[in-house]
Formats: C-alpha cells, structure tokens, sequence
C-alpha cells in the first residue's frame, strides 16, 4: 500500500518536470533566438539596403528585400564614380589602413611579448612598478593625450603620415599586449628559464626558442585585439591625418558626411560594410582561439 | 681537493635571512641531501650552487676553483627540477641536446652522447616525442637524461620526485640510487621527505631556518642527532623526547621524570657523554626511538620500565602505542601482532644504548 502511494507520486513527479524542462528549454530558445536576430537586425539593413538602388530605398521600407541584386553601390564605395575633384572613394584610405594596422598590430605585439617576458621571467627591483604604471597606461583617455601627442608627433616630424599613426598605435598598444604577455608567462614555470640558463642559452635565444614556440594562443588574442582596436579607431586617425594619409574609417566618415547633394544610402552602406569587413575575417579565421586563449590561463609544459 | 665547497655563504632576500653563515662540502663521489622543513632554505642553497641567485656573503668553489661568479652554463653542472622543466615545443630528443648545442658540440659527439644516454635511461622510443605526451615517470627520465648529456661534475636534484605519485615515487627513487652507484657523480639533492633523503644520501645536511643543523651520514643522523630539531625531524614517528633532569644517587646517574618520586629512575650511567659537564640536576630531554622500546627483553642491557598503555593506532605492519611517563607521552612501535592491552600497565624494556640526551636550555645534544 504504501509502496504504491510513493511510486505512483513519483511517477507525477517524473511528468511534472518533464514538462517544466520542455518548457524551460522552448523558453531559452526563445531568448536566444530574440537575442540574435536583435544583433543580427542592423547588420541585415546595411546589407540590403547597400544592395538596392536610390530608387527602391525611396520606395520601398528598410526591410523590404531588393528586387534585383545590385552591386553598383559597392564598386562606387571602393572606386569611385571616375570624375576629378571630390569624389572620395575607399581604395587608397582602405590600403592606408593596411599599411598602418600591419606594422602596428606586429610592434605593439613584439614589444609586449618582451616586456612580458622580462617582468616575468627577469624579475628585477621595481618591477611591479614599472608593470603599474603600464596599467595605468590601459586606463588613460585617449582624449586627454591628444595635444601633448600631437605636438611630439610635430617634433618628431612625422604628423599627418601613416608612420606617425603606426608610432601612436604602437605606443598605446603596448600596455595592453604587456598586460596579456604578462598574465600569460606568469602561468610558465619559471624553472623552464632555470633550465634553458644552465643549458647555456640567453636571454633572446630563451625567448625566441622557449617560449615564443609556446605563445601561439596569446600572440592570436593580442592580434585580435590589437587589430581591431586600431582597425576600428577614429581619434587617433581624424586627430593626427588628414586628406591622403587618412586611415579607412576617417575616409569612411568624410565619405557619408561630404556628399553634398542626395543622401546615397546605398553607398554608404557599402562602405561601411567594406570598412568592417577585414575585421570580420580576423575574428572568423582566428575567433576560436581568441576564446581559448582568453580562457586557458595555464599552459602546462 | 673538494668537488664542491661552500664557505661562510649567506643570503637574503630585502630584510629576510634566508641562509646565515653556510659552510659545506663534499668529497667526489658523493651524494649529499639537502634536508629541511619548507622554506629552511635548502632549495636557495641548491639555486646558488648552480649559479640561478647571488650571493650576498661567502663563496662557493667547485673542484677548488671560485665560481661564485661564473655563469651557470660555465659551472659544469647539471639540474633536475622538480616540475621537470622539459621546453614544451621541443621533443625529447631536441631537449635532451639543447645544452649540448648551445656549447657549439660537434655533431658526432652529439649524436654519440645521446645514443649513450638515451639507451641507459630506456628513452630511445621516445625521443621524437613532445613533452606533453609523456608520463610523468617518462618526463622524469628525460629531465635525468637531459642532465646526463652534459656529463657533469655535479648533478643537482631539485626535489625531482615530488609530482609523481607515491608508487612511481618509490621506482624513481631507486633508479636514482642505481644511476648514482653506476656513474659515481658527485650529487646535491634537495628534498623535504626524510625516506628519500636517508635511502639516497651518502651525507644528508639537514637545515632548518637556514641554518645547517647536522651534516653527517644517514646512519649517524638517526643514531647520533646533535640536537633536539634533529631527533624530531628524523623518523616516523619521530624520537621521544621526554622532559626530566639528571639525579646523582650513591655515585649512579639516573634520569627521572619529576621531583614527585613516582618518576621511574633511569639509569643512565654508561651513556657517553660528548661534552664534560656539570651534571646532577641538569634539566634534560631524554630522546629514546619509539622503535628502541620493546615488549619483551633482547639485550642483557635493557632497562625494565612499568608503564601503563593509554592509545593504539594500528598502521598494517606494526602498531603504535602511547605510554604514560609522569604524564607525558611516549610512543613505542611494535609488530601488529603483538597483543597490547589499553589503560593496563605493561613490562616494557627500554634500550639504553641507543638513548639520546639533550640540553633543555641549548637543545644540544650532550
């Protein structure tokens, strides 16, 4: 008798719950399908509408699809309609871009590496200090550097040049990638130093040979990083470029702000899809390890 | 001449002391423990002997020559870490030659040394192999190899055996005793495991807040400690030391417990003293190994002592049982399969010739 009460209420049981788990997996689908069409809304819009004529966007609303798939948008954005003076295109400002974030991204990541490396694995008097004060250096406005960097840029007489905004980036850029080598070799036993130093090698062959080989998920996310952050900035570009040497996104802003007659809202779009798109392809081809590299604290030998 | 030598050496780091005043050395051919609690600092002793710290006072000199500062891929030793320490991105092969390379070793001498090395050590299988995947018994071996490429003067051990579990701990232990005995290279070893230190070492230095307490064979460590940290450290479980004073009666020394005459007397006319001293009343520690008691009578010489059984802790092969002395705690070991009564009393025979005395005041053994 009693046996069958508590079987058969654990038989409801089994039910109730059941349900609860359907419901509740339904529910977070729910969620997670609001979510993603929520970021995914704006990105359909551009793409659309960069696809349209002037003709149909006037038309027709923001999520209608285009009647015919029409690229003429998008070689306008990178080439330009061909006549002289004040068509701005993309081509030149988007090679700008390149020639600045390559040099850049591999500075600022080298030096890093071996300011890393050193306050790991050299440890001097102070040290902790100097690592401070780079931390101090992730935390400044970029605003509040603008005037003292523009004049050393003056003085250095590289103002208004890609090469000035290389030495920017890779000033600025060092804090960040010296906080992610950092945190990363101080999960390397120290006694791999030890050994390589009985071994008989020094302090570049240790760091070449040692532990850059075992780098490779951090190096990915302070590329990522780093490419994206100087990819995507503006200040720094519309502060110290104007004119030829601009980066992409300065180009992209004179571009959508200088059109004098209609709003080309097809063109714009364009551009700025192809502003976004080399950082797009750096998070798809490296995004997986960006993930684990951020989340694996300890390399084990 | 001595293989390695260490002279009035001391260290600190900011206010800390780590070592006060070291003076050690080994012959050829030895193998020396470094023995001691965590942070005695016997780790930064072996770090300084290879030449991985300075030295803030002293020297140290191998084959009589000062190399305190002589860089430490200069010094002709070799070292063994305890996370072994094998550079992840190089396979075996490549680490057990790295050091070679670097000396600018010509190819042959290379390739023969590894060939040498590799056979003896059982690693020719895995020479094409990273690191990460090998077992921990398997990096061990490698680690060793590493360091026996380089053919030495001295092998420095930094406690190499501490990540391996307790059984592969036992293996590794042994085989570091073989290829001690084969190659006959003179060895520092640092440890904080007394079972390690006492089957490995020829000589074991044992330290404690940087201070070299005894530096003897592993013999005269457990018979003859020269203090009372010693005679603690050393054994499992560790020597009894009971508290009492010594009493001149009718010209016969004895050992008693307390003033109150239930305190069982002692005698302990023939022990050997090392120091002449003054000796009725003296406050003492009279230190006796839980394995010199015994439950029935070996020697002619043994002392029968009335005492009564408070605790027994079975452990397998033997047992331990807690005595009462004039209330303070002595612990005697013996075969499980003795029958041993709780809270009686029982005949128990002490072996007096192999007691230890120690001052109360100096800790000293007298």
């Amino acid at each position: 008798m009693q046996d069958n009460i508590s079987r058969s209420s654990y038989k409801q049981l089994e039910q109730k719950s059941k349900y609860t788990n359907l419901f509740l997996r339904w529910f977070l689908y729910f969620v997670l399908i609001l979510f993603a069409s929520y970021f995914i809304f704006p990105l359909y819009v551009m793409v659309v509408t960069s696809l349209k004529t002037m003709e149909e966007i006037r038309q027709g609303t923001l999520l209608t699809w285009p009647s015919t798939l029409n690229f003429e948008s998008w070689a306008i954005a990178w080439g330009g309609r061909g006549y002289g003076a004040g068509d701005t295109f993309l081509r030149p400002y988007f090679w700008n871009s390149i020639k600045m974030v390559v040099p850049a991204v591999f500075f600022s990541t080298f030096i890093g590496a071996m300011t890393g490396y050193v306050l790991t694995k050299w440890r001097f008097k102070g040290d902790q200090w100097v690592f401070l004060f780079l931390l101090f250096g992730c935390f400044i406005p970029f605003q509040a550097i603008l005037l003292p960097m523009a004049r050393t840029l003056g003085v250095l007489g590289i103002s208004n040049s890609i090469l000035g905004l290389v030495v920017v980036h890779t000033v600025y850029g060092i804090p960040f990638t010296t906080l992610f080598f950092r945190n990363y070799y101080v999960s390397v036993p120290t006694e791999l130093v030890k050994a390589a130093r009985i071994d008989g090698a020094g302090f570049f062959k240790i760091f070449f040979k040692i532990l850059l080989p075992i780098s490779a998920p951090i190096i990915v996310v302070t590329v990522i990083w780093q490419f994206t952050q100087i990819w995507n900035d503006f200040l720094f570009g519309s502060t110290f470029s104007f004119g030829e040497a601009a980066p992409i996104q300065v180009a992209l802003n004179n571009m959508v702000l200088s059109s004098t007659s209609v709003k080309e809202y097809n063109v714009d779009m364009a551009s700025a899809i192809i502003a976004g798109i080399p950082t797009l392809i750096v998070y798809v081809l490296a995004g997986k390890y960006f993930i684990r590299g951020l989340t694996s604290g300890a390399v084990k030998g | 001449m001595k293989t390695l030598k260490i002279e009035d050496l001391s260290k600190n780091f900011g206010t800390t002391e780590v070592l006060k005043k070291i003076n050690l050395d080994i012959d050829e051919g030895n193998f020396l423990v470094l023995l001691g609690p965590s942070g005695c600092g016997k780790s930064t002793l072996l770090n300084i002997i290879a030449g991985l710290e300075t030295i803030n006072e002293g020297n140290v000199y191998i084959d009589d020559y000062n190399v305190s500062k002589v860089e430490p891929k200069d010094r002709n030793i070799a070292m063994v870490f305890q996370s072994y320490a094998l550079y992840p991105s190089m396979n075996v092969k490549e680490n057990m030659i790295f050091g070679l390379k670097q000396a600018k070793t010509s190819k042959e001498k290379i390739e023969e040394q590894l060939k040498k090395v590799s056979s003896f050590l059982k690693v020719d299988e895995l020479l094409n192999r990273k690191p990460s995947q090998l077992s921990g018994g398997q990096r061990q071996r490698v680690a060793i190899g590493r360091a026996l490429v380089r053919e030495p003067r001295i092998f420095l051990f930094d406690e190499p055996l501490s990540n391996l579990d307790a059984k592969l701990r036992v293996e590794m232990r042994r085989e570091i005793k073989k290829l001690h005995q084969t190659l006959k290279t003179t060895v520092v070893y640092v440890t904080h495991d007394q079972t390690e230190a006492m089957s490995l070492g020829t000589r074991i230095a044992i330290m404690n807040h940087g201070v070299i307490q005894q530096n003897d064979t592993p013999e005269i460590i457990y018979n003859k400690p020269s203090n009372t940290f010693v005679a603690d450290f050393i054994g499992s479980p560790s020597m009894n030391l009971i508290k009492g004073y010594i009493k001149k009666e009718a010209e016969q020394l004895y050992f008693v417990g307390d003033d109150s005459g239930n305190s069982i007397k002692i005698p302990i006319n023939n022990y050997s003293f090392d120091k002449k001293l003054e000796l009725n009343s003296k406050e003492v520690y009279l230190g006796i190994r839980p394995e010199h008691i015994y439950y029935k009578k070996n020697n002619e010489s043994d002392f029968e002592i009335n005492l009564k059984a408070d605790l027994s802790e079975y452990i397998g092969h033997e047992q331990i049982i807690t005595f009462n002395y004039s209330n303070q705690e002595v612990l005697a070991k013996f075969p499980s399969t003795t029958k041993i009564e709780i809270n009686k009393e029982m005949n128990l025979y002490f072996d007096l010739t192999q007691i230890s005395l120690f001052d109360k005041n100096s800790q000293e053994r007298i």
